[in-house]
């Protein structure tokens, strides 16, 4: 069903003409060119397709269009000022928190929420915040060093 | 010789210097080498002696152009580094260009730890000897001996005195073309400036920012989404299809042809409908076989083998042996489960197709398609994005096939990206195996017989490693076991045959009442062996104690792709529940020179972390033909909470060229845990992975 979709898209006005039942996933990289945001299983257990939507992370592969209607949602595209990235985006580019880097954008976004709801986490928190996001290259240990890092400096 | 004589592989140099333009180019021979013999066995026809090539512009900048592929593993910067090291130039004047078939010259691919190890050699070499080009240009070019000249950053000066000419401005208006031979002098590693650090890596930019491409992130106008019919099992046939409904989907295309079924739109969730809408009768054979009986049909299939090494004598081995031990080592089908499911897009047009491919073996795909669609490989081009991982999976490319055929069919570009649902189903998954032992010692602690016999796994890994006196190695294989596909996983049997050995050195050590360090020290004279042993005694402060002693320490070592390495592992048992937690791992590794340590040791802490999952969770399902697990749901990978504490260290050899780094240090890991949960509470595992059922029922016995 043909639904008018407004949102905000990375700080900018967005609106769709489409059918609100489409999963936000393919909406963002089909039609609005948004491919840093990745498919990995479609059934929300892999955490690849995470965007945050009104700060919350959101598995996108499973979120209908009409769901988002007036949310504010940033994507990895999103994350940086310009030219100038984010902490956790340093981070993780100069600890090696990531290998092929297929999961990493949904990794930064997890983290970002996470230190949005908790700056300061200990080890064990990041553990647990970020223990729904999937990495098969095995960057665990650099990811956490990462998101520990950037919180020192947020 | 004209092109059609050197076999569809090969280039012509002139096709090079026609591609990119002025500048200086350099051939790479590999006479003898690894990649010369792969060639020639997989007939592709001589690559000539030419297997890299890097091009100095006039802009200074250089190429690289490498039929090697991108997956995480860092070789898009190491390889670099080896360049910038021998042409004397800056990293950041390095572009790399991997994977293109219409720009790289052939490879084999990317797998076996063979980037740094084989083609490693042959790029420092092009590197070196066009330094000895343009030092030969600047020396006419500034009337200077070559033996006064230096060289930095791609600026060539006199020692000493004036002039001053750059890479750059000597290269402009030159076309020269040298042929190498294997004498160009490298850089020793005293000298290293690049090489043996540790620089950014090239694609962090672009994997943070989510600007990285991958093969499902290319874009062709008017692409369509394919979705194809999918057997319930991989002995099904199809008896009959009905497609009418998938057809009245407005903008749906479908392709009923030679067996290939498929959806195509515009809109990926369209085709995924429209797929369900098909309605298909499979005539699904009895399963006769499933993941618990898999190995009977294995060892009876496989009576006889081949050995593949023998020392002494076996009997006078057992006469000597204070008490024989035997034991039977299992494994069961692992999947690869990268990230990034097998995706492709292909383009055809005219007599031609490009298809931009998430593979490990472009020039594999480059054949395989040209061969599907009676195609001269000239008329086919790859091209590989950054790659989502791949561990050897992506060595196949069934998803390329589909979306080349669909694409030829329709003459439009088709997306193939595979579900995860898929990606499971198509695996070649790390093979089940069977490894029986009959080893043991005599009264000096020193083992006096290994009777190895191994099946299914082949013999990567199945070195004896230690001195033993009465030794046979016997590898069994048969065709058609399997129920689906296998193949290459990361180190591919080296897993499994570390796994049986170094529980079975475990087993006797501990049946000997020695501590297992101790044991592999007494046993081993292999310098590099006792180098890493030795060394990760050190980092986990081992204390001498024969298991079980409670502490819940494994050790454990292995050999592969050059590479030595040595683990252990400290874990915690619940003993009511029999789960497994691995608090921490220590690993020392030995792999030669290192081209780039942080690069190795995020390799190590890889193969570290994805060990994990073939030791304690990860095990496909199946019945015949059937795959039970399809997804992240009932399939666990290990994540954060299943990671120990990590501790690594490069034990140096500057002696040695550099050994491969992207797999030994998984090899190890089955055996270090099984061998720590032994240790932590006297059950001894046998089956990977390790369940929390197996461990207490280890417990019991």
């Amino acid at each position: 069903m043909r639904e008018t979709i407004r949102f905000r898209l990375n700080g900018r006005d967005t609106t769709l003409e489409t059918d609100g039942t489409r999963r936000l996933l393919w909406v963002l990289r089909n039609d609005l060119g948004l491919t840093g945001t990745k498919f990995g299983c479609g059934i929300m257990r892999c955490g690849a397709c995470t965007v945050l939507v009104n700060g919350n992370p959101v598995r996108t592969c499973r979120t209908p269009l009409s769901s988002i209607q007036g949310a504010d949602v940033l994507t990895i595209e999103g994350l940086a000022n310009g030219d100038d990235l984010h902490p956790l985006q340093e981070e993780f580019a100069d600890r090696g928190a990531f290998q092929c880097g297929y999961c990493t954008s949904g990794m930064i976004l997890e983290a970002y929420s996470l230190l949005q709801r908790n700056p300061h986490p200990t080890r064990e928190q990041i553990v647990s915040g970020m223990d729904r996001n999937l990495c098969r290259c095995g960057a665990h240990k650099r990811i956490v060093e990462a998101i520990e890092a950037a919180a020192a400096r947020l | 010789m004209n092109r059609n004589d050197l076999g569809p592989m090969a280039v012509d140099r002139r096709d090079f210097l026609k591609f990119t333009g002025g500048g200086i180019a350099v051939f790479v021979a590999l006479k003898d080498s690894t990649l010369i013999t792969e060639a020639m066995e997989q007939q592709r026809g001589y690559p000539e002696d030419f297997n890299a090539y890097l091009r100095v512009a006039e802009d200074g900048r250089v190429t690289v152009l490498s039929g090697k592929i991108e997956m995480g593993q860092g070789v898009e910067t190491s390889m670099a580094q080896m360049v910038a090291e021998d042409l004397r130039v800056s990293l950041d004047s390095i572009d790399m260009i991997m994977g293109d078939t219409d720009r790289c010259v052939w490879d084999a691919g990317t797998w076996g730890s063979l980037t740094t190890r084989v083609f490693g050699p042959a790029l420092r070499a092009a590197a070196a000897k066009a330094r000895e080009v343009l030092l030969e240009l600047a020396s006419e070019r500034l009337g200077a001996p070559i033996a006064q000249l230096q060289v930095e950053n791609g600026v060539v000066t006199v020692k000493g005195g004036q002039g001053r000419v750059s890479y750059g401005e000597l290269a402009k208006g030159q076309k020269i073309e040298k042929t190498l031979d294997h004498e160009a002098v490298l850089r020793s590693v005293k000298e290293f400036t690049v090489m043996g650090t540790s620089p950014k890596r090239f694609d962090r930019i672009e994997k943070v920012t989510g600007q990285a491409h991958y093969a499902g992130d290319i874009r062709l106008p008017g692409m369509l989404h394919a979705r194809l019919l999918r057997p319930p099992a991989h002995d099904a046939t199809l008896k009959s299809v009905d497609t009418s409904a998938a057809e009245a989907v407005p903008g749906v295309t479908v392709v009923n042809q030679d067996g290939l079924v498929a959806v195509l739109h515009e809109d990926r969730e369209v085709a995924d409908r429209a797929l369900g809408l098909i309605k298909a009768d499979f005539d699904v054979p009895q399963p006769t076989v499933d993941d618990k009986t898999i190995w009977d049909r294995m060892l009876a299939a496989a009576p006889t083998g081949r050995t593949t090494h023998e020392a002494g004598n076996l009997s006078t081995g057992e006469g000597a042996c204070k008490k024989v031990i035997e034991s039977t080592y299992y494994d069961g089908y692992v999947a690869h489960a990268p990230m990034e499911p097998h995706t492709a897009l292909a383009s055809a047009q005219d007599d031609r197709i490009t298809a931009w491919i998430s593979t490990q073996s472009p020039f594999g795909d480059q054949g395989r398609i040209a061969r599907a669609l009676g195609l001269d490989p000239s008329k086919v081009r790859i091209i590989t994005p950054y790659v989502g991982g791949g561990f050897g999976g992506k060595s196949s490319s069934g998803q390329a096939m589909e979306a080349a055929r669909l694409s030829w069919i329709l003459k439009k570009p088709v997306q193939v990206m595979w579900t995860r649902e898929e990606e499971f189903f198509y695996d070649t998954f790390h093979s089940a195996a069977v490894v029986k032992v009959r080893s043991g010692v005599d009264g000096n602690g020193k083992v006096q017989l290994w009777d190895y016999n191994v099946y299914m796994a082949g013999t990567r890994g199945s070195e004896v490693l230690y001195d033993v006196p009465n030794a046979a190695v016997v590898s069994h294989s048969a065709r058609d076991v399997h129920p689906f596909a296998t193949g290459p996983w990361r180190a591919p049997g080296a897993n499994t045959n570390t796994f049986a050995r170094e529980c079975q050195i475990d087993i006797m050590a501990a049946d000997a009442g020695i501590d297992p360090m101790e044991f592999r020290l007494n046993n081993a004279t292999d310098p590099r062996l006792r180098s890493v042993l030795e060394a990760v005694a050190k980092m986990a402060d081992w204390k001498p104690g024969a298991a079980p002693s409670g502490r819940g320490l494994g050790v454990a070592c292995g050999l592969d792709a050059g590479t030595y390495v040595a683990h252990v592992a400290e874990v915690t048992v619940d003993k009511s529940t029999g789960a497994v937690h691995v608090d921490r791992m220590w690993c020392a590794q030995e792999m030669g020179i290192v081209v780039n340590p942080v690069g190795a040791i995020m390799q190590m802490e890889g193969c570290i972390t994805q060990g994990l999952g073939y030791a304690l969770m990860e095990h496909i399902r199946f019945r015949g033909g059937d795959i039970l697990d399809r997804n992240f749901n009932t399939y666990q990978i290990p994540r954060f909470s299943d990671l120990p504490e990590i501790e690594t260290e490069l034990v140096p050899n500057d002696d040695l060229t550099p050994q491969g780094g992207g797999e030994p240090a998984i090899v190890c890991i089955g055996a270090v845990i099984a061998n720590a949960i032994y240790d932590a509470c006297g059950s001894r595992v046998y089956t990977m992975p390790f369940t929390p059922e197996s461990v207490l029922a280890g417990m019991k016995t």
